[in-house]
C-alpha cells in the first residue's frame, strides 16, 4: 500500500484492490487463520517511557540487543533512532540529524550488538557501534539540490536496473551465521542482495513478478541459524524461503501479507509473521487482517495472536517485529505511532490445540 | 508548500455574500480582550486555527506557525513542520508547548477538548487527528500522514489543473466510499454522550465531503455524505458540534447552511440563516446555544459577524463584524464557548485570539 502511495491516489485504491481483495471485492482471511489456535497474550502497559517533549511518530523499526536494550526507528518530524533500556526507560538518541536519516524503514541489531538502520528515503544502510558512532555505510544518498529531484516519479516510470551497491527504497536486513548479510531491496527493486561481512557484493536474486523466486515488495527479511533466508514477499502475500546461497527452497502462502517478520533465538527457533492491517485502516481490511502468526521454520503454523485496533494490546499496522526471546515480542506500529512489548503465554493455550513444544 | 495554497480558496470566494438573518437578529453588546495571552519571548503565534478550553479553563491553541519545509529523499518529497500546539492558563499565563516536532503537525485546522479533557488536534496538512492526554502524550491517532507529497515539475507559468484529482498535500481519501479513517483535509471533530467520535472530512477543494463515525475505541462505525447540496450532502463540512441529546450540527460551508443529523447520520433538518458557517461551538448547560461565525474570506472584510442561535435554528442575537481592530474579527476559524457569555475566538487573518465577553443583559438575546 505504501508503495502505491507516492503515486496518483486513485492508483492507490487500485493497488489495494489488486492485491488483497478477492473476486467481488470481498477480502479474504489468510488461509491459516481459521485453523490456527490463539496464543494468549498481554501487552505491557506504557512500557516505553518517553521523556516529556519528545514524541514518537510512526514507529517503523524495532530491535533489541543482547542486553535487552530496545531500539526504535521512527518517522517523527524527522526520522530518528532512540535507545531504551531493558525496562523501557529512555536512554538516548542515536544519529541525531544524520545525513542518512530521511524516511525510517527498518532497524536490526547484529550479533555484535551493532545497530543497523535501513532508510528508504535516502537508500542507505548505516551501521552504528554500541557507542552510537557510524562505522559502516552501504548505498548512497541521491544528490539533492537539483531541480529534477523535486519531481515525483510517475506511476509508469521504468525502474532502473538494480546495481550492486545502489538501493531503491530498501526495507530490511538479516545476517547469516558467517556474518554475510542480506538486504531486502525493496519498493523500487524487487530483489534480495547478499554481501559478505566486509560489505562486498556477492549476488542478488529476484525481479518483480508473481512466479516462485520473483518478488513483489520484499518488505521483511530474516535468517535462521542454518543460514536459510526468509523473505516477506508482501504484495504477493507469501513468505519465500531461500537457502544461504539464495536458492529458493519453499513458498509459504497461508499467513497473509508478511509486513513484518522475526526469528526467535535459542536452540528451537520460530518464525513470527505479521499479516498487518494496511495503513489506510479500511474497515474491510481491518476485518480480515492484523494477526501475527507463530510458525516452525518449515512453515508449519502453530499459533496466532492479536487483532487490529487503536487500543493498547491491539495492533495498528505492525511494521516490524523483534523476538529475540520467543515469548517477548516487540511490535513497531505505524498508524498508532507506538511500539508495544507483548508477552505471549503459550503455556495457557488449550491443551487440545497446543502445537509445537 | 506555498504553491499549495493556490488550490484552496478559488471556489470559496464565489460564496461570499450577504445573509438574510443579519437584518433581524438583535445586536448583543460585547467587549473583547485581545492581549490576554502572555506569549513568552521568541514564540510567535501565527494563525490560530484551533482554540479550545478544558474543564479547568486552560486554553489550548493549535496554530500555524514556524516553517514548513520540503526535503527530498529518493526522488520523493517529504513535508515537515508548520504547526504547533500551546497551552495557557485561564488568565493567559503561558504553560507549555505540546507535541514538539510532531510528525502530524503540518497545517493546523481545528482543536477540541473533550469532556474528559483529552485534547484533539485536527490537521488538514497531514490528514490526521491526534488525541493527547493531559500529560501531552499521544493516546490515539486517526488517518495517516502521506509518506510523500506529489510535487509536479513546476515551470514558472505552471498553474494547477482545475481539478487535480488529488489533494496537493497528498491526501489519500477517495470520497464517501472510503470505509475507514483515510481522511482528506479533515476539519473538525465532535463527541456524543456515549463517547462516539465524529469527524468532519473535510475542508477544501478535493476533500471527502463526509462525516465519519467511530466508537470510543476508535473503531470505524460508518460514514455518510458526498459532494452536493441535497440533504446529507456537503460542500465542505467545515465544523461539527453535538448537543446533549446527541444531535449533530454540521456546518456545510459551501452550501451556506447547517445540517442537523441524529447520531446515526439520519438527516433531520437544515438552517440557512447564518451565512457561511466557518466555525461553530455549542454551550454546555441545560439551555444550550450554538455560536456560529459567518467568517469573512481572506480576500475581503465582508460579513464576519457571529450568531447566537437556539438549537432549533432560531437566531437570538449577533455580534461583531469583519475587521482588524479591537472587537472586530478577521476570518474566524475557531470558537470556544464553554461559558455561554465568555467566548474565545481564533482569527486566521489577524493572527489573534480574542476573549469575548457578551452582555446579553438588555434582554434582546433570549435566555
Amino acid at each position: 500500500m505504501k508503495r502505491c502511495f507516492g503515486l496518483v491516489f486513485a492508483m492507490a485504491v487500485f493497488c489495494l484492490a489488486g492485491s488483497t481483495f478477492g473476486q467481488g471485492g470481498v477480502p479474504a482471511r489468510a488461509a491459516a487463520f481459521a485453523t490456527t489456535p490463539d496464543i494468549p497474550y498481554e501487552a505491557v502497559p506504557n512500557f516505553f517511557k518517553i521523556p516529556d517533549g519528545l514524541y514518537l511518530g510512526e514507529v517503523l523499526g524495532v530491535a533489541t540487543d543482547s542486553k535487552g536494550h530496545v531500539f526504535l526507528y521512527t518517522r517523527g518530524n524527522h526520522t530518528r533512532l532512540f535507545e531504551f533500556e531493558k525496562d523501557g526507560k529512555f536512554m538516548r538518541e542515536i544519529g541525531d540529524n544524520l545525513y542518512a536519516f530521511e524516511m525510517a524503514h527498518g532497524v536490526r541489531v547484529d550479533k555484535n550488538d551493532n545497530i543497523w538502520a535501513v532508510d528508504e528515503g535516502t537508500n542507505m544502510i548505516v551501521e552504528f557501534n554500541q557507542l552510537g558512532r557510524v562505522i559502516f555505510t552501504l548505498g548512497s544518498k541521491p544528490d539533492s539540490g537539483k531541480g529534477w529531484a523535486f519531481q515525483t516519479p510517475k506511476f509508469n516510470d521504468p525502474v532502473p536496473p538494480a546495481q550492486p551497491y545502489i538501493f531503491n527504497r530498501p526495507t530490511d536486513i538479516a545476517w547469516d551465521p558467517q556474518g554475510n548479510f542480506f538486504i531486502a531491496d525493496g519498493y523500487g527493486n524487487s530483489r534480495v542482495a547478499k554481501y559478505d561481512k566486509n560489505g562486498t557484493f556477492i549476488k542478488s536474486v529476484g525481479e518483480k513478478g508473481k512466479a516462485p523466486g520473483q518478488l513483489n515488495l520484499p518488505h521483511a527479511i530474516a535468517a535462521d541459524a542454518a543460514g536459510n533466508v526468509y523473505v516477506g514477499d508482501r504484495s504477493n502475500s507469501r513468505v519465500q524461503i531461500f537457502d544461504d546461497d539464495l536458492n529458493l527452497k519453499k513458498v509459504v502462502d497461508n499467513v497473509g501479507a508478511p509486513w513484518a517478520m522475526c526469528i526467535s533465538g535459542g536452540p528451537h527457533q520460530y518464525l513470527y509473521v505479521s499479516n498487518s492491517n494496511p495503513d489506510n485502516n479500511d474497515s474491510r481490511m481491518i476485518a480480515v487482517s492484523g494477526e501475527i502468526y507463530k510458525m516452525e521454520l518449515d512453515g508449519t503454523v502453530i499459533g496466532k495472536f492479536g487483532k487490529p485496533g487503536k487500543l493498547p494490546g491491539e495492533f495498528a499496522t505492525v511494521h516490524s517485529l523483534d523476538c529475540r526471546n520467543e515469548n517477548e515480542i516487540y511490535t513497531a506500529e505505524i498508524t498508532a505511532w507506538r511500539a508495544q512489548k507483548i508477552i505471549l503465554h503459550p503455556e495457557k493455550m488449550a491443551a487440545s490445540s497446543k502445537a509445537g513444544n | 508548500m506555498k504553491a499549495l495554497l493556490r488550490f484552496t480558496p478559488l471556489a470559496l470566494v464565489l460564496f461570499a455574500s450577504s445573509v438574510l438573518a443579519q437584518g433581524s437578529a438583535p445586536e448583543i453588546a460585547y467587549d473583547t480582550n485581545s492581549t490576554f495571552l502572555k506569549w513568552p519571548e521568541h514564540i510567535y503565534m501565527g494563525e490560530p486555527a484551533g482554540v479550545a478550553a478544558d474543564s479547568k479553563g486552560h486554553i489550548f491553541i493549535y496554530t500555524r506557525t514556524g516553517e514548513e519545509n520540503l526535503t527530498t529523499g529518493t526522488s520523493r518529497t517529504f513535508v515537515r513542520g508548520g504547526s504547533k500546539l500551546f497551552e495557557f492558563e485561564a488568565n493567559g499565563t503561558y504553560v507549555r508547548e505540546i507535541g514538539q516536532d510532531l510528525y502530524g503537525f503540518i497545517r493546523a485546522e481545528r482543536l477540541r477538548v473533550d469532556s474528559q479533557d483529552f485534547i484533539w488536534a485536527v490537521d488538514s496538512g497531514s490528514d490526521m487527528l491526534m488525541k493527547f492526554d493531559q500529560q501531552g502524550h499521544i493516546v490515539m491517532t486517526f488517518g495517516r500522514k502521506p509518506e510523500a507529497v506529489d510535487v509536479p515539475a513546476m515551470p514558472p507559468e505552471y498553474e494547477p489543473p482545475p481539478n487535480p484529482g488529488r489533494d496537493p498535500f497528498g491526501g489519500r481519501g477517495v470520497g464517501s466510499g472510503e470505509l475507514g479513517d483515510g481522511l482528506n483535509r479533515p476539519s473538525d471533530v465532535a463527541f456524543d454522550s456515549n463517547g462516539n467520535i465524529f469527524i468532519a472530512d473535510g475542508h477544501g477543494g478535493t476533500s471527502n465531503y463526509r462525516v465519519i463515525k467511530f466508537d470510543k475505541n476508535g473503531v470505524f462505525v460508518k460514514t455518510w455524505g458526498n459532494k452536493g447540496n441535497g440533504p446529507g450532502q456537503f460542500q465542505w463540512p467545515s465544523a461539527i458540534v453535538i448537543d446533549a441529546k446527541n444531535n449533530l450540527y454540521v456546518a456545510d460551508k459551501g452550501n451556506r447552511r447547517i445540517q442537523v443529523f441524529d447520531d446515526d447520520g439520519t438527516f433531520k433538518t437544515e438552517y440557512h440563516n447564518v451565512g457561511f458557517p466557518a466555525a461553530m461551538c455549542i454551550t454546555p448547560g441545560a439551555h444550550q446555544y450554538i455560536y456560529v461565525s459567518n467568517s469573512n474570506e481572506r480576500t475581503n472584510l465582508d460579513n464576519g459577524e457571529i450568531y447566537k442561535m437556539e438549537l432549533d435554528g432560531t437566531v437570538v442575537g449577533r455580534f461583531g463584524k469583519a475587521g482588524k481592530g479591537p472587537k472586530e474579527f478577521g476570518t474566524v476559524n475557531s470558537l470556544d464557548c464553554r461559558s455561554e457569555n465568555e467566548l474565545t475566538v481564533g482569527e486566521l487573518l489577524n493572527w489573534r485570539v480574542q476573549k469575548v465577553t457578551l452582555h446579553p443583559g438588555s434582554g434582546k438575546s433570549g435566555n
